[in-house]
């Protein structure tokens, strides 16, 4: 009850539905009282006055016998209205019996039900309503049979989707395992369910209605002379226009204001509960949002802390250097910054690999340094350089070729990075013919010769193929051809193995390193993956919260690691020795939500080494012998117990804390 | 989902590029197939629907047709005529025979072949029709994908709201309300253009926009959110990461995936467009089938009205048959999403 209190409140909260419920309220009560209050002066012949345009007296004028427009207007409401209702119940009726009949009569009869129906859905509704007003006769009874009959295939197919969802349902098949007969089930079970969303589509049905009769009596085959609706009035105002527009401008509005009144009252009944509507399209929404989770600013009490140490001033052969890097987002409750300043630089050939879990801010690092955050990001940073050129500014047409074919991105779900309309080829050749200038013809050996070098088999061929008739594998090692049809000198690869089989894994991470090795091309690995990081890369940078707790070179990642989160990341790799009857070895606690980051460091709350300090100050990023590391107990001893079992709910915190989900 | 027969990369036995081909033409054949027969179906419902119209109604229709003081000898020569008094079944035969040589009876009240009718009639429909349609795709496309631009990620919430808004008003006034607004500032009260026939260019203006407002509205609607959905999409960072310049990434990357659900839903609109001619020329005095149906129905002329059901009926299969093809071409997952 709270429930629907609240949606209904949802609903009249919107301008747009509170007007709309308004609207249709003074449109039901004038169906009640018009006839009451202007009935006589609807009828009231005045052959003096006759067509004539409006005065004080008639506000609308008068019609070819002398009686006032307004009022008759007024009282046709409700003729207007009981016709539309009485076309919509038909039509919920027919729909109904139609779209439950595949749920009844089982498969095959259902079928053909269900193909009748689509047959005639496709059909526009006036065609079938003009084919019923033959077969039902001009007139008013005739044209609600045929408005309403022409609604029934479109309640019909709304009918079967919903019975067909709720038919799913364990508590229908537990019914119907119980023996239920299917005209109870369907009785008991399945139409209070499916009643929200039918109510709220007749009432959109019911705008139609009276726009579609409004439509039948402007044609003459709706209701006859001497009785009128609306579409009557305006039949006789059109013919009249000249004279006195108004005799067709008022039944005109009088449609259209009932009309949308009710369309939209159903639209936004329908937003607000959330309810399916009659051939709705919904926009593609994004499966999560990987890293790009929001943290509030406002939160972030520690002080720029994110210093750069030992690194030496930019030298020849670094690739990318980034010092104190940030990325904010708007976010409800004011700016979130779910990256708070990291620094690294990359060598000429060299493999960094960056880890972290779910929101620790290295998907959204890896599109910041390749200039790809979406523009409603704000990316800062004190230096953000590739090969030397300035990335923070707006690029020249020469720096997006420079990117265009020196950076090389893969990312993580190759089902989705390629366009689905397009070759495989195509897609490949354009970097070609964008940035080198190159002819179609050219580009296309080009991108045989790429998929060739990433050994996809028979490239001449495949290079025709649409991404959907490749496999996951293939795909992402076309993902890294791609990147190859310039002379990257850094691939940005952000999980690249996650949405992977295991056995395609080791595939594309050997492409990867072979690459690496044979054109010196530098590498930045985005991984939740510890064991992938440390096999492919030279150094690995930590990230947790948005910021880099510790940076190491990837040999000592088992055996030398300064910070408690790498040494609880490391740990929670089960290998040969553990038990596997034992659950599995977690992190305690949850990753930081990044809305809401603590004062003093991060980990503290999930550290077991956290002291009162730990929660007040945030530790600076400090150099060390391998590295860097940004804590104030770096490599003191963990208490025995440091990797705690799952407490609460173990299938969850690992989803979180192993394997990160796409 | 996937038609490749290898799937696991590595190497995987390779069947001869003549048979991928083969497999290739396979989905296409299957596809056209299966339309083609669709397309047989729904036309086949469609004559025998048009066929059993006269039959649906309730007493005589030639009766009915001349009026209860008709002769009751005429009532049978016209019943002989038309051919109601065999048995239904040959009857059938027969109307399936004569649609097949192009024979669509006799109006009864002018006496012409319904054919002439039709012939004589049809163009002034097709016309406003791919007018308003062309005119509609014209206008709705870019204007999609700007607001999809514009509204991209939380961008512009006011620009938003307002078109939604806007666009769903606009969408929802029938275009026969339309024409009578258009007739009334245009016509009436500005005098530009003419309200009736369709004998000079400048008199498609006003029915033309009366047909096209209402679904370009629509159109420009699903586009929008169709493009903003795509630009979420992760194929699109893939093309910002190939930095192309935003022109061809919003045209050449996110337009074709938008347009393949409003290409679906432009079928749609351009059946319900074919519907809707009968509406606005009535309004506009247009000499096409609309209003051509409309007498016949009130003069109860059956057979121009059961062969003009058809070609409405045609028009629209034939529409829908069309743009099942272009989904095909477009995206040709959709060939395999059908299933």
């Amino acid at each position: 009850m709270r429930d629907g209190e609240r949606r209904w409140r949802r609903v009249v909260g919107t301008p747009l539905g509170l007007s709309a419920a308004a609207l249709v309220l003074a449109v039901l009560t004038l169906a009640v009282l018009g006839p009451v209050l202007w009935g006589d002066a609807a009828t009231a012949v005045d052959t003096d006055d006759i067509l004539a345009g409006p005065s004080a007296e008639h506000w609308a004028g008068t019609d070819n016998l002398g009686r006032d427009i307004l009022a008759r207007v007024l009282v046709a409401t409700r003729l207007s209205m009981l016709l539309a209702l009485a076309a919509v119940v038909i039509a919920v009726t027919a729909g109904l019996v139609l779209g439950s009949a595949p749920f009844l009569l089982g498969r095959r009869s259902g079928r053909l039900v269900s193909a009748a129906v689509n047959v005639a859905v496709a059909f526009p509704g006036l065609l079938l309503a003009l084919f019923f007003a033959v077969v039902f006769g001009v007139g008013a009874t005739g044209a609600v049979l045929a408005i309403g009959l022409s609604g029934a295939p479109v309640f019909a197919r709304l009918t079967q989707t919903l019975v067909a969802g709720v038919a799913a349902r364990d508590y229908v098949s537990a019914a119907r395992v119980a023996g239920v007969g299917r005209l109870r089930v369907l009785f008991r079970h399945v139409l209070p369910n499916i009643a929200e969303p039918l109510v709220v589509n007749a009432t959109i049905g019911a705008g139609g209605a009276l726009l579609s009769f409004a439509g039948l009596s402007f044609l003459g085959l709706g209701v006859q002379s001497p009785s009128y609706d609306w579409g009557r009035l305006l039949y006789d105002g059109a013919g009249a226009v000249y004279v006195n527009p108004a005799a067709a401008l008022a039944p005109g509005a009088a449609v259209l204001v009932a009309g949308l009144a009710f369309n939209l009252l159903g639209e936004s009944v329908a937003k607000g509960f959330g309810v399916p509507v009659l051939g709705e399209v919904r926009g593609r929404r994004r499966t999560g949002s990987g890293d790009a989770t929001h943290q509030d600013a406002a939160h972030e009490a520690a002080p720029e802390t994110a210093r750069v140490t030992d690194e030496a001033p930019t030298a020849e052969d670094v690739v990318l250097d980034v010092r104190d890097l940030r990325v904010t987002f708007p976010g409800p409750s004011g700016p979130v910054r779910p990256v708070r300043g990291v620094s690294f630089s990359v060598r000429r050939g060299e493999a960094v690999g960056i880890v972290g879990e779910s929101g620790s801010g290295k998907s959204l690092t890896a599109l910041a340094v390749s200039r790809l955050v979406d523009d409603d990001g704000t990316v800062e940073a004190s230096r953000l350089a590739f090969l030397g050129h300035d990335l923070r500014t707006t690029p020249t047409p020469a720096e997006r070729r420079m990117l265009g074919t020196n950076l090389a991105m893969v990312f993580q779900d190759p089902m989705t990075s390629f366009n689905p309309t397009q070759r495989i080829g195509h897609q490949l050749a354009e970097v070609a013919t964008t940035h080198l200038g190159m002819s179609r013809r050219e580009a296309m050996d080009r991108a045989v010769e790429r998929l060739d070098s990433v050994r996809i088999d028979d490239a001449v061929e495949r290079v025709r193929r649409y991404p959907h008739e490749f496999s996951g594998g293939m795909r992402q090692r076309a993902m890294i051809g791609m990147g190859l049809m310039g002379t990257p000198a850094l691939i940005v690869a952000d999980e690249p193995t996650t949405a992977l089989d295991v056995t395609v894994q080791q595939q594309v991470l050997d492409l990867l390193a072979a690459i690496r090795a044979a054109d010196d091309v530098a590498l930045v690995l985005i991984s939740h993956d510890v064991t992938v990081v440390g096999e492919v890369c030279d150094r690995v940078l930590v990230m947790y919260a948005g910021r880099i707790v510790e940076e190491l070179p990837a040999a000592d990642l088992a055996t030398a690691a300064r910070h408690p989160y790498t040494r609880a990341l490391v740990a929670a790799v089960p290998d040969m020795a553990t038990d596997l009857e034992a659950p599995l070895a977690t992190i305690a606690g949850r990753p930081v939500d990044p809305a809401e980051v603590p004062p003093g460091c991060a980990y503290a709350a999930r550290c077991p080494l956290a002291d009162a300090r730990c929660r007040a100050q945030d530790p600076p990023l400090e150099s060390t012998a391998g590295g860097r590391v940004a804590c104030w107990h770096a490599g003191e001893p963990l208490p025995l117990l440091e990797i705690s079992r799952p407490a609460e709910d173990p299938a969850e915190d690992l989803a979180e804390n192993l394997v990160e989900t796409p | 989902m996937t038609i490749t027969a290898s799937s696991v990369a590595g190497t995987p036995p390779l069947p001869a590029p003549r048979a991928r081909t083969a497999l290739r033409d396979r989905t296409w054949l299957r596809f056209a197939v299966r339309r083609l027969g669709r397309l047989l179906v729904s036309l086949w419902v469609l004559v025998t629907a048009s066929f059993a119209m006269i039959h649906l109604i309730p007493g005589d229709p030639v009766r009915g047709a001349l009026g209860p003081t008709a002769p009751a000898d005429l009532v049978e020569a016209r019943r002989e005529a038309l051919g109601l008094n065999d048995p239904l079944l040959s009857q059938y035969a027969d109307y399936l025979r004569a649609l097949f040589t192009g024979d669509l009876g006799t109006s009864l009240s002018s006496q012409l072949p319904v054919s002439d009718v039709i012939a004589q009639r049809l163009p002034a429909t097709l016309s406003l029709a791919v007018l308003a349609f062309a005119g509609a795709v014209a206008v709705a496309i870019p204007l999609g994908v700007a607001m999809g631009v514009l509204t991209r990620r939380g961008h512009g919430r006011r620009t938003e709201l307002a078109f939604t808004t806007s666009s769903v008003v606009v969408a929802t006034v029938p275009d026969f309300l339309i024409g009578i607004g258009l007739v009334y500032v245009f016509g009436v009260n500005l005098a530009w253009l003419p309200v009736a026939g369709n004998e000079t260019p400048s008199a498609y203006v006003l029915p033309v926009l009366a047909l096209a407002i209402g679904p370009a509205a629509i159109l420009a609607r699903i586009v929008r959110v169709e493009m903003v959905g795509v630009l979420e999409a992760d194929f699109v960072r893939t093309a910002r990461a190939k930095r192309l310049s935003p022109r061809r990434i919003y045209l050449g990357h996110a337009l074709p995936n938008a347009v393949t659900a409003a290409l679906t839903l432009g079928g749609l609109l351009l059946s319900a467009m074919v519907a809707g001619t009968v509406l606005v020329e009535n309004v506009f005095a247009w000499p096409g089938l609309g209003s051509t149906i409309v007498q016949s129905i009130l003069t109860k002329d059956y057979p121009v009205v059961q062969a003009i059901v058809l070609v409405y009926g045609i028009g629209v299969l034939v529409t829908n048959t069309v743009v099942d093809v272009a989904l095909a071409l477009l995206d040709p997952r959709s060939m395999i999403r059908e299933d």
